[in-house]
């Protein structure tokens, strides 16, 4: 089985996110990325399916800063195929344009599976894995936790609110939105991925569809107005936790 | 010509609160534009949930088998049906696991564009200003979208319920179901329920909830204790669970439980919207996180700035 994992880089939130001149992106000078969580859980799913049945398993990234460390990360955790889909995409690049680039790259590739995460902190515009899905014309289902394959059918697992879960079998070749693998996505240690830079190569495919729309028209970001609703309480541990202490108790708490 | 639809989403004979949130907002875009505010109704036998829909004018109807439960492929094709025959010029769609899988397949499809992420949507000049919660809650990006008809993907809890529960008869049109209903990729398999926790944490007055920020298993046992001596109870966000150091049962949030004890104390937590959609509502709130950044300081009462490892070891010992 042939399993297609794109993968992509967003902001890391442990940082300081800042608003650039124009007002209407981050000021990605500094910005450090990292992958997408919910990719590396694709990843995983991926791998663990691999060894499930065998195949093979495709890492995928739009070209981009750092991709080539994404994607031989990605090796050195098991990816037995690199792709790095070129082209003069539309800045700043959307989830429609990420999908339409990714469908025009993939299409008419041998696939059954192509596994991605569920959503990114960056998706303005929708969800790139249901987008991709319908520009290829194959099924998906997002919010999935659990994959399973036989006789050429996925069965898998969709989560709804408060735990409770549709199983449904899906016809492949099918697009599956992956929230969590069954497993904490592995790590890649810096040797390995060193070693995977010396060994594995980065096959190039252009992207045939660069178009634009399909998105909102950004008028400004803003940052949320800081402790809205938080009274802050300052102080040494010991202050803290006493003031703590206080308010449980005027509250009837302890 | 302009109308607002809403999907109205139900999941094992209820509809969820989203529904009706949307269906409250939807009314306050319909006053604003001068339209009609309709309902789409995806199901089998529908016709006794019509009622609770009473805040719509109108209820657009597809039954067939396939939609009995929530179907990707189905619920897409019905919806397509739905918003061809209504021609609506705004469609507000719930960030639900459903709507997740309905919203993006409609822009695709219909070619319609999509702002996702919404926590607040009005109309402004004639125009459609959203506001979405990107970057896990830390930047908010306000647009505004174009084209006669536009997709709004709203975030769970961003608007009262109250204002869209209103029990009435709406007119109620049913359209024939989709050909293709009887030929789909994907089939619904049966519903699995979660299994039963040891502590249900939507019953307990108090949760000591834990994030990221915790590190590691071995420091739980510290918070344990900490909920104990409050009267309460252990719960978490999703990357706790997804590391299987605490049961699903503890989850709180969108793919969890909705909980509102009397206190609810986050350590290391971010606050990002699918967690805070499930807390939010809680009486009081307290955070502890390092990052004077971390959005849950917006719906938190009293927040502290700090390392958790500090501070829980002095309020144990100052709670005796
Ligand atoms: C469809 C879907 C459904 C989801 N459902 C849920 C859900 O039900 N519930 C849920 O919680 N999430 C859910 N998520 C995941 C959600 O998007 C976030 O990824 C998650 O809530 C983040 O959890 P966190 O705050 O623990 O981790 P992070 O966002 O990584 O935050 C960790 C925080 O800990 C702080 N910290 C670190 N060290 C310390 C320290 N020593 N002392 C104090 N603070 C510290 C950091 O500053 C940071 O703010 C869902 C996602 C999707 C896509």
């Amino acid at each position: 089985m042939n399993i297609i994992v794109p993968l992509r880089q967003v902001p890391d939130l442990v940082e300081d996110l800042e608003i650039d001149a124009s007002g209407k992106d981050l000021d990605r000078e500094w910005l450090k990325y990292k992958i997408n969580e919910f990719d590396d859980h694709a990843l995983e799913e991926a791998l663990l399916l691999k060894e499930d049945v065998g195949g093979t398993v495709t890492a995928m990234a739009l070209d981009g800063d750092d991709v080539d460390k994404l994607l031989f990360t990605a090796a050195a955790k098991g990816a037995d195929k690199l792709i790095k889909v070129t082209g003069d995409f539309p800045q700043p690049l959307s989830s429609h344009a990420i999908a339409r680039a990714l469908a025009s790259a993939i299409q008419g590739m041998d696939y059954q599976l192509i596994l991605i995460g569920v959503q990114a902190v960056d998706e303005l515009d929708g969800q790139v894995g249901v987008l991709l899905a319908h520009y290829l014309g194959v099924p998906h289902v997002s919010v999935v936790t659990g994959v399973q394959v036989t006789n050429g059918k996925a069965v898998v697992h969709k989560e709804y609110a408060g735990g409770v879960m549709g199983e449904f079998e899906v016809t492949l070749p099918a697009v599956l939105g992956i929230q969590a693998a069954r497993q904490t996505p592995r790590y890649a240690p810096v040797s390995r991925v060193r070693m995977a830079m010396r060994k594995s190569t980065i096959e190039e495919v252009s992207a045939s569809d660069t178009a634009a729309g399909g998105t909102p028209e950004i008028r400004k970001l803003f940052k949320p107005e800081k402790g809205a609703g938080a009274q802050m309480l300052d102080g040494s541990p010991e202050e803290v936790a006493e003031k703590i202490v206080s308010i449980l108790k005027e509250k009837g708490i302890v | 010509m302009s109308d607002v639809l809403v999907f109205a989403e139900h999941l094992q004979g209820n509809f969820t609160d989203s529904t009706f949130e949307l269906l409250g907002k939807g009314r306050e875009l319909a006053a604003a534009t001068g339209d009609h505010l309709v309902a789409a109704l995806l199901g089998n036998g529908v016709d006794d949930m019509v009622h609770q829909l009473g805040a719509a004018d109108k209820v657009v109807a597809v039954e067939h088998d396939q939609l009995a439960e929530f179907n990707p492929e189905a619920h897409t094709l019905a919806l397509k049906a739905v918003v061809q025959a209504v021609n609506p010029a705004i469609i507000l769609i719930p960030y639900t696991s459903m709507g997740m899988d309905l919203a993006s397949a409609l822009s695709a499809d219909l070619d319609i564009p999509l702002a996702s992420y919404v926590a607040d949507v009005r109309v402004e000049d004639g125009k459609l200003v959203t506001v979405s919660q990107m970057y896990g809650g830390k930047v908010n990006v306000e647009s505004e979208i174009a084209g006669n008809q536009k997709i709004v993907s709203v975030l769970a809890g961003a608007f009262p319920a109250d204002a869209g529960k209103k029990e009435g008869s709406p007119a109620v049109e049913k359209l024939d179901p989709p050909a293709e209903l009887s030929n789909l990729r994907v089939s619904f398999k049966q519903l699995i329920e979660p299994e039963g926790g040891d502590v249900d944490i939507t019953q307990q007055d108090v949760l000591v909830s834990i994030g990221r920020g915790i590190q590691s298993e071995e420091n739980i046992p510290m918070v344990e204790e900490l909920a104990q001596k409050l009267g309460g109870a252990v719960s978490a966000s999703r990357p706790i669970i997804d590391n299987k150091w605490l049961p699903k049962s503890r989850q709180v949030g969108k793919s969890g439980l909705k909980v509102k004890p009397k206190l609810y104390l986050a350590l290391g937590i971010s606050g990002a919207p699918e967690h805070i959609e499930g807390m939010k509502d809680a009486e009081l709130i307290i955070a502890i996180n390092s990052d004077p950044n971390a959005p849950i300081f917006e719906y938190a009462h009293y927040g502290v700035v700090g390392d958790l490892f500090d501070i829980v070891p002095v309020l144990k010992e100052k709670l005796g």
